[in-house]
């Protein structure tokens, strides 16, 4: 019985791993004991996200505390909005402003690590093109069509995609994107750029959920506990039952 | 005992039956001595259960159901209210916990056959439990109100539109509105942290009560009170105080580990255990592409997806809850423990137990005419194992059975 089990078990499991086979995606590699990189990519969050997007469930003070800011370098270098500290990161632009402008109400950014993932954000923010049959003259490779126009462009510069056309096994022509070109070049090296939205990623996916900064380190205290406690507790289980056996 | 102790009992008992009740369940309720691993897991329930009480009353200090607020206050538990996010990863993780227990609790009664004669109350107590606990996380979903809150309620309770005549009325009955909306949120929490504990709690005391009124079965399949010494006492029987309660705390303590191993290093556990889709707020204008359930509603999602008949769908999905609730009536082996059934009834709850897995992976995955088709194989494997229980229990060759029990 036992056998037939687990043979059955082993047939059904490759299937289950091969559940996942999205598209590629580069390693954004997050480190949340960096606090430099924290910092560093929640000055770019407030510079150049933080006035079209909210983070309306983050608050000032919290981020300052968490990421090792003064309430003087907070003020003075990630608060541009005139909020108070103990306030969060709201925006002025409202939704129904928002549709106007960019045809959709713009997403706050609070939890968007944990519903897109660090990977995703990370591809994402790195893959503008230009595109003049956009409105904004760019589109993006991870998000087709994307509202959002190309914000760092200043940074990373502007690239141009270079396609390739192949057919499928239905003969359809299929356009993908092999590189790119880069076409007016930005303030940052590549590796510079690579390494500003590393940041912001990371930053976001701290602000995802700060309580990832405190659990893994009491998930371990908390499993040493019950390790001990196990200890006892069937050294407990051991003496009393001596009578039945 | 000091003799002013005992006084005070003695005035207790005189107008409460303390110390009976401590002895009819506790000190004196003789549970079999040969229980195994598979036996962890009514006593891990009840923690749970528990565990799902406290940390909800906590949650439900700073939770707000309404449909413009839901969201950011559990965003705000995560994050402002002290401890917060401890309290709702064990309430989240809590429940895919619940369900992973009950599943092993159950699939312990089908390995040896706790459901048979004269067992089979406790069982239809049992699996009225486990419907109760389903509505219970199906509600318990919509509070955080994020993408898959919305649109996975949406989605189960259009089912209802398929029952012909009332099945319109009955879905904007449920819902209150013609769509999920605040009326929904506000409903479903009511129903949430209310009324099915209430009734959660009432069936559970019914089902240890039923339990302690015929006695344990075990791994032998094997009724100790057959055999009693000359104190009425069964000889392979031990008071489940103090031998079973200080194993059980044994058994506790490694399921808390592998719980905090949850909690706190992976509380989405892949996306198994809390959605991606979920961390976007309910839109009732945009569907996502792919709505699915939780893990432990995704084989019945299957077999409803496998039909292609919508009506016929729902009705196949209902039977497959339902004819569990028949299975002391299907069995007619004639040993109860799968230690001396024939290769059959081994072979069968294997075959089950693949489909049951199985199906669960495809109510995960997105309907595609393949996976379709799988789905509709390992569904007629499900209702096979119960359909056809009753022509191969019976032909099944069974070992003899030992007059005590062994081990």
């Amino acid at each position: 019985m036992k056998k037939i089990f687990v043979i059955c078990l082993f047939v059904v499991l490759p299937l289950l791993a091969n559940a996942e086979g999205d598209e590629h995606l580069d390693k954004a590699n997050v480190d949340l004991s960096n606090q430099k990189s924290l910092q560093n990519g929640a000055r770019t969050f407030v510079n150049y996200c933080l006035s079209c997007h909210s983070a309306r469930y983050m608050r000032y003070s919290r981020m300052a505390k968490d990421i090792g800011l003064s309430k003087k370098e907070l003020k003075k270098d990630y608060m541009y909005a005139g909020n108070k500290v103990g306030e969060t990161m709201t925006v002025a632009m409202t939704g129904a402003e928002s549709k106007a402008y960019f045809g959709i109400k713009i997403p706050d950014l609070t939890v968007i690590a944990r519903s897109r993932g660090p990977d995703w954000l990370y591809t994402y923010l790195r893959t503008f093109y230009t595109d003049s049959s956009r409105p904004w003259g760019v589109n993006n490779a991870t998000f087709k069509d994307v509202g959002m126009p190309d914000v760092l462009w200043k940074l990373q510069g502007l690239q141009k995609a270079i396609f390739k056309t192949h057919k499928d096994a239905e003969g359809n022509a299929i356009k993908v994107i092999t590189g790119y070109k880069t076409v007016v070049p930005g303030t940052m090296s590549k590796a510079e750029y690579d390494k500003t939205i590393h940041d912001l990623v990371n930053f976001l996916v701290y602000m995802g959920e700060p309580a990832k900064m405190v659990r893994y380190a009491l998930g371990v205290k908390v499993l040493i506990f019950l390790a001990v406690f196990l200890v006892l507790a069937y050294a407990l289980k051991k003496e009393f039952w001596k009578d039945v056996h | 005992m000091s003799n002013k102790m005992t006084e005070f009992m003695g005035w207790v008992d005189a107008r409460f039956p303390a110390t009976k009740m401590w002895e009819d369940h506790l000190s004196k309720y003789y549970a079999p001595k040969n229980f195994n691993f598979w036996y962890y897991f009514g006593s891990l329930a009840l923690v749970v259960l528990v565990m799902q009480i406290v940390t909800g009353i906590f949650l439900t200090m700073n939770y707000k159901p309404d449909a413009g607020l839901a969201f950011a206050s559990v965003e705000y538990i995560m994050r402002d209210v002290n401890w917060g996010w401890l309290i709702r990863y064990m309430h989240s993780t809590g429940a895919s916990f619940f369900f992973i227990v009950i599943y092993l609790h159950m699939f312990r009664g089908l390995m040896y056959g706790s459901f048979r004669k004269p067992r089979e109350l406790l069982w239809l107590l049992g699996m009225l439990i486990y419907v109760a606990l389903m509505a219970e996380a199906f509600m318990g979903y919509l509070l955080p109100w994020g993408q898959m809150s919305y649109w996975g309620a949406q989605v189960i309770i259009s089912l209802f539109g398929a029952i012909p005549v009332v099945g319109h009325d009955l879905a904007l009955w449920i819902r209150g509105d013609f769509v999920i909306s605040d009326v929904t949120l506000n409903r479903f929490f009511a129903f949430h942290v209310i009324a099915v504990p209430m009734i959660l709690l009432g069936l559970v005391v019914a089902h240890v009560l039923a339990l302690h009124e015929v006695g344990s079965n075990n791994p032998d399949g094997i009724e100790i009170k057959k055999n009693k010494d000359e104190n009425g006492i069964p000889k392979d029987g031990i008071p489940f105080h103090p031998y079973y309660t200080v194993k059980d705390i044994v058994g506790v303590v490694v399921f808390l580990m592998f719980f905090s191993a949850v909690i706190f290093f992976a509380p989405e556990f892949g996306g198994w255990f809390m959605e991606k889709n979920n961390f976007i707020p309910a839109n009732p204008l945009k569907t996502p592409p792919h709505i699915e359930p939780l893990w432990y509603f995704t084989p019945f999602y299957a077999i409803l997806r496998s039909v292609p008949d919508k009506f016929f769908g729902v009705m196949a999905m209902g039977a497959s809850i339902v004819v569990m609730f028949l299975l002391p009536w299907l069995d007619r082996g004639k040993v109860k423990s799968i230690r001396y059934r024939g290769g059959i009834y081994k072979t069968a709850l294997a075959l089950f137990i693949v489909s049951f897995i199985t199906l669960g992976w495809l109510g995960t995955q997105p309907a595609t005419p393949l996976l379709t088709d799988f789905a509709r194989l390992f569904s007629i494997m499900y209702f096979a194992f119960f359909i056809l229980m009753p022509w191969y229990t019976a032909i099944d060759k069974t070992k003899p059975v030992p007059e005590r029990v062994t081990g």
